[in-house]
Parts: structure tokens; sequence; C-alpha cells
């Protein structure tokens, strides 16, 4: 199981023929993905890898292959007008993973995306998400150090997901699925809505949560935790040692009051009974001591 | 991006908000002038990208010409320190020479991005003067939180409401709806992460004058005003900071000795966390990006290697995008460029991980390499 995707995720690629694009198109399917079509606007007819016909729009695409994924790769100033082209065609699952998108262009969009409730945007400034046990990975998230399990991850980051997921798989601890929902102070998808996700899931036994500096969706997620969510939850937040004040990296990554520090959000999540991670090197050891309490 | 008080003054102006008559001067000679155009007396304000200005000598009343061109002199060419800055201070270049205000009520107005929200707000308070922080900690009812459709955008209701909650006089009411209208056109068209007026004064006579001004506009959407770009001014910056920026890479300076190069936000985050528990606190924060070259892997390292504080660098590349070898051969030419002998920890896993260990070892720097985080924390502890 896992979630978001399986075995019968399509995927098309807007921005394809693109530098970035083209690279993880390869590398996704290279990994089992099932890419069956890509977008760019004036290269329709072109086929990408002599198999991954490429259409001028998505609409086009959907109707010609059926692909119910899109994955984004288009520069930051076009990425509103290709997340809301495939919100538009009704493509239930969009990941956006472009850095830089102006945060007033992600406002309107979620606008538009709430009348359209069927779609889910996962990003942008995000590392997008995969499912190890489907073989379906939509992201640029290096897939070799995935195995599949029933550890689910979700994190704001993009290379320290890979790092999490790095020392889980170094100690034989498999995920179900690891969601990257990105780093900008606005975005699709928010913890909370992920770990609904996870609890909904049968396949998934703990999940290992990664947040950051900046904002409260740290603290609504251990909200949610508190009421509804049943299974073991560990957690680190990243960023203690920043200074208020200063975007560090993410867009999203500001002390801008006392819940955007890294202590308010620890607190919160101790507090919602999660299994604190104390420091960034100890994330798999943290699991695998829970997962035991487990058995 | 922050622009100076009298660059947003002059946009506030441009959309019809009141602002005081003034002029930016960068000698005292035009202070004096200045000054005299304004009939002697007047305030002179530092125009330095910080906050808490009054409180550290930035902004003082003068009361004729001449003692315009003193103040300004001991001004002009200064640093300023004020509790948003660091010891240093940021340089004052230029000041704002204005008209005295008579000040009958000093109100707060701003509009800012709530993540929860998912969109804009209006923040309103009649506890103006004072930063808003100290309101929002020791009074938060005095702040009034409006939320803006932004399909809507901010609706004359909504006016109406803000101008009610900071219990303006009923005359005061539509000069105020067409300040609140204009300043959320500057939001949205000026594409900022924060527009914010404090204080708003009331003055003697019953007029509304934005007696200050503040603009943040996001860097992210600056691809498409050409205009505002012009705004920036890099002598307010960190140097290494303002050089980071031009080179697209995402660097913060901190207070540490260790010199930090590792690609994604978080996962730089992360190694600032351990090797500051390692008990080896960060120099600098410093994301060098997924899609770097060598050039621009070298450029980043070049920064780290330009701070006087930095003793040892920590490299940490979880490579997906970012080819290690990459990485690699931008260390070695940052290390030669500047003829460092500091002492390297490097962690490198993924694309070409072992050309990239290769390059560095047959670079006869002093490298020490480390496979887990749990590593890099123990050897970043001894290289120091």
């Amino acid at each position: 199981m896992g979630i978001l995707l399986d075995e019968n995720s399509r995927i098309v690629v807007q921005g394809i023929t693109g530098r970035e694009g083209g690279f993880h198109a390869r590398a996704c399917m290279a990994y089992g993905t099932n890419v069956v079509a890509g977008v760019t606007p004036g290269k329709g007819g072109q086929v990408f890898e002599e198999k991954v016909p490429v259409f001028d729009s998505v609409e086009d695409a959907v109707r010609e292959t059926g692909a119910n994924v899109s994955l984004i790769f288009v520069p930051a100033p076009f990425a509103a007008d290709a997340v809301a082209e495939s919100a538009s065609c009704g493509v239930p699952l969009i990941a956006c993973i472009t850095e830089g998108v102006p945060v007033q262009d992600t406002v309107r969009l979620s606008r538009y995306l709430e009348r359209r409730p069927e779609v889910r945007l996962i990003g942008p400034n995000c590392p997008g998400m995969i499912n190890p046990g489907a073989r379906c990975k939509v992201g640029i998230m290096p897939g070799s150090i995935h195995r599949p399990g029933r550890v689910g991850v979700v994190s704001r980051s993009g290379t320290l997901t890979y790092e999490a997921v790095g020392q889980l798989t170094g100690l034989g601890i498999g995920q179900s699925s690891c969601v990257g929902i990105g780093g900008d102070p606005v975005i699709g998808t928010s913890f909370v809505e992920v770990l609904k996700l996870y609890q909904a899931d049968p396949d998934t036994d703990l999940v290992v949560f990664i947040g950051e500096i900046g904002g409260n969706m740290e603290q609504e997620a251990a909200a949610y935790i508190q009421r509804e969510f049943t299974k073991p939850l560990c957690a680190l937040i990243v960023g203690a040692t920043a200074p208020t004040g200063k975007r560090m990296g993410h867009a999203g990554a500001i002390i801008t009051g006392e819940s955007a520090r890294a202590e308010a959000k620890v607190a919160a999540l101790r507090q919602a009974g999660a299994h604190i991670i104390p420091t960034p090197a100890q994330i798999g050891e943290v699991t695998q001591a829970t997962l035991r309490q487990l058995r | 991006m922050k622009v100076h008080e009298h660059q947003a003054k002059a946009i506030f102006a441009r959309y019809g908000i009141p602002v005081p008559r003034g002029s930016v001067v960068t000698t005292p000679q035009e202070a004096r002038q200045a000054a005299a155009n304004l009939g002697g007396q007047a305030v002179l304000k530092a125009q330095v990208h910080a906050g808490g200005r009054g409180k550290a000598g930035g902004v003082k009343v003068v009361r004729s010409p001449a003692e315009a061109e003193r103040t300004a002199g001991s001004l002009l060419g200064r640093n300023l320190v004020t509790h948003q800055t660091d010891a240093r201070g940021v340089p004052v270049h230029s000041l704002l020479v204005e008209e005295l205000a008579d000040i009958r009520q000093e109100l707060y107005l701003a509009i800012t991005i709530d993540r929860g929200f998912r969109g804009p707000v209006m923040l309103a308070s009649a506890a103006g003067g004072m930063e808003i922080e100290e309101v929002a900690a020791s009074r938060p009812q005095d702040i009034h939180t409006e939320p803006i459709e932004p399909v809507l955008g901010l609706m004359p209701y909504q006016t109406r409401r803000v101008a009610a909650r900071l219990q303006l006089a009923p005359a005061l009411h539509r000069p105020a709806a067409q300040l609140m209208t204009a300043l959320y056109r500057i939001f949205t068209e000026c594409d900022c992460s924060l527009v914010e007026i404090n204080p708003l004064v009331v003055t003697g006579d019953n007029r509304l004058v934005a007696l200050d001004g503040k603009m943040d506009v996001e860097g992210d959407a600056l691809f498409r005003h050409a205009d505002l770009r012009e705004l920036r001014d890099r002598a307010q910056e960190d140097p290494l900071e303002a050089e980071a920026v031009d080179q697209g890479i995402a660097y913060v300076k901190l207070d540490g000795q260790v010199g930090c190069l590792v690609n994604g936000a978080g996962l730089a985050m992360a190694t600032l966390d351990v090797t500051n528990a390692a008990g080896a606190p960060p120099a600098n924060f410093l994301d060098v990006g997924g899609g770097a070259d060598d050039e621009k892997a070298a450029k980043a390292v070049g920064i780290i290697l330009s701070d006087p504080a930095v003793n040892r660098v920590l490299v940490n590349i979880f490579g997906g995008i970012l080819r290690c070898d990459v990485a690699a051969r931008g260390i070695v030419l940052a290390y030669q460029r500047k003829g460092s002998r500091l002492p390297l920890v490097v962690r490198m896993l993924g694309t070409n991980v072992e050309e990239g260990k290769e390059i560095l070892r047959r670079s006869g720097l002093n490298v020490t390499f480390a496979d887990t985080l749990g590593e890099v924390a123990r050897a970043i502890s001894r290289a120091g």
C-alpha cells in the first residue's frame, strides 16, 4: 500500500524537455516509475527517450495517456501556470518540485485548488514522493537509498529526507512511503494532511516526522497527533542553531516569533506524545528503538 | 529584499498614501539645505536596513539648518548599531530629512502573509510607534487581524471594520479606507512579504500620515519587478551574504568557527545542529543548491574561506543532483585560490562519491573523511 502512489500511478512530467525535467524523468523511469507522458508547450509530437510521447498541453496528455499524477519541473515564473493547468484537467495528484515560486502565486493557487477538492498539490519547493514497495518515484530523491517497508516519512526538506531515509535503510528499516511537503511558507499539503493518510494506511506502522523552524505547522501537527493519530511517531526538528529573522535557505525557514523556534515545536510534539529525535545523527537509532517497543 | 524608508515612502506617495515632505541627502551640506527648505526645523533619519533606529540614536530632531548640518555630519559615514544589527552595525550613507509632524495619535498598520490562512492579513493596532512584537507579546488583544481573500482583495467593509477597531474619528474613515486600499495594492503589485506603517499618525489637524514606512519585497518575485530590483542597497548587507546572493547561494553568517558547505537547506540546518551539539559552533549556514557546477561550488567555498572567523571547514554533500566529483573539484579550486591550509572534514554520499573522494585525497589538503553524521560530529570537534 503506502500513500499517494501505487502501481496504478501514471505520471505526466511537465517540463520534460528541460534539463532538470529530462534528467529526473529518466531517473524516475530507471527506478520503475510509469512515466506515460511529457508536456512542453510547443514541443508536442516529440518523443522522449524513444518511448514517452510529449504533448503541448496537459489536457492532451491526460486524454491520450490517462495520466493521473503530474510532476512539475517548469521554471518558477511559470510554475503556478503549470499547477493550475494540471488542476484544471482534474489530475488528482500534482507534485511541484520547482523552487522559488513567488508566495503570492501560491496564495492565489491555493484559492483555486480549494475549488478542486479532488486535486492534491504537494509542494512547491519539494523533493516529491516515493513508494518503494510499488517501485514508484515521483520526485528528485535518489531511488537507490530506499527499500520497501512499513515506516512512513514526512518532511519539509529534500536532502534531509534523504539523510533520514539513508539512516533508516542502513539499519534495515524500510519505508512504506516518503513525502517531502516543501520548504515554502505556503504549500499545497500540510503535515496534518499527510499524517491523516498515514493514519489510514494499514501498511504504515510508524511515522518519521521531520520539521524545521518557521511557521507553526508542526504545532498544528502536534494538536492533530494528540487528538487522533494512533501510530507511534518519531520527530526531528532542525534549525535550533538558526538566528532570528534570517531565512535559512528555505523561504519558509525563518524565525519570526516564539512559535517559529525549534524549541517551541519540539515542546509541542513531545507534549503530544511524539518520540523526539535529539539530533539529526540519531534518526535511525530512535526509530529502531521505537519499533522495538512495538513488538 | 529590504528597501530603505525613503524608497518605501516614494512608492507610498505614488499610490496616494500621504507621507511627510522631505528629501534624501548624502552630505551635511545637503542636509543643511534640505532643512532650510523645510523652514529650518526638521527630523533627520538614518537610512539603514534595521529596526530600532530611534533608540540607537539614528533619528534626530534639529531646530536650524546649521544644527542639521552638524547632526548630519555626526550620523553620515558612521555605522549604526541597533538591537537588530550585529556589533558592527550597518553603515549610514544617506539621511531622510523630513518636516516635523504634529502628532496627535500613533497607529500601526501592516500587511503580511499569514501561513495558516495561506493568504494576506492586515494587522492594525492603536498602539503604534512601538515595536509590534512587544505589543503582540504583552497585549495581543490590541492587535486586530483582518484576513484578506486574495480573489476579492481588501473589501470596503473590512476597511470600515479596521477603522472602527482603531477608533478613528468618523471624518478619518474615508481617508483611512483609501490608505488601506492603497497599501494592499502595494502589497500585491510589488509582491511584498511585508508592508508596514509604524507609526501611522493622526496629526493635530486631523490627517493621516505615514510617518515611517517599511517594505520587504519577496526575493523570489524580483524576476518580474525590474524597477524594484534597482532599490537593492548592497552596502546594507553583510559583504559575504551579499556576495552569496549574487552567486545564487543561500548563505547566512553565524557566530562560530566551523565553515559549513552543505547541499539542501534542511540538511544544512541539520548539519549546523550536529556541529553545534558537538561543541563546535558553526560560522555559517550555506546551501550550495542542487544544480551547482564546480565553479559555483568553488565560489561557495571561497565565501566560507573569506570569513576570518573560520578555522575549519565541514562539507556535507548528500548528492542526488549535485555530483560529489563536482563538489570536490570546487573545494580544491577554492583552497588553491585562497592558498588556504584549513583542515577539512568531508562527508559525501551519492552520485560519483568515489571520484569525489579521490580528487580530495590527491589534492594534498588536510582532509578527514566521515561517513555518517555521528562521525562528522566527532571529526569536526577533533579538527579544531
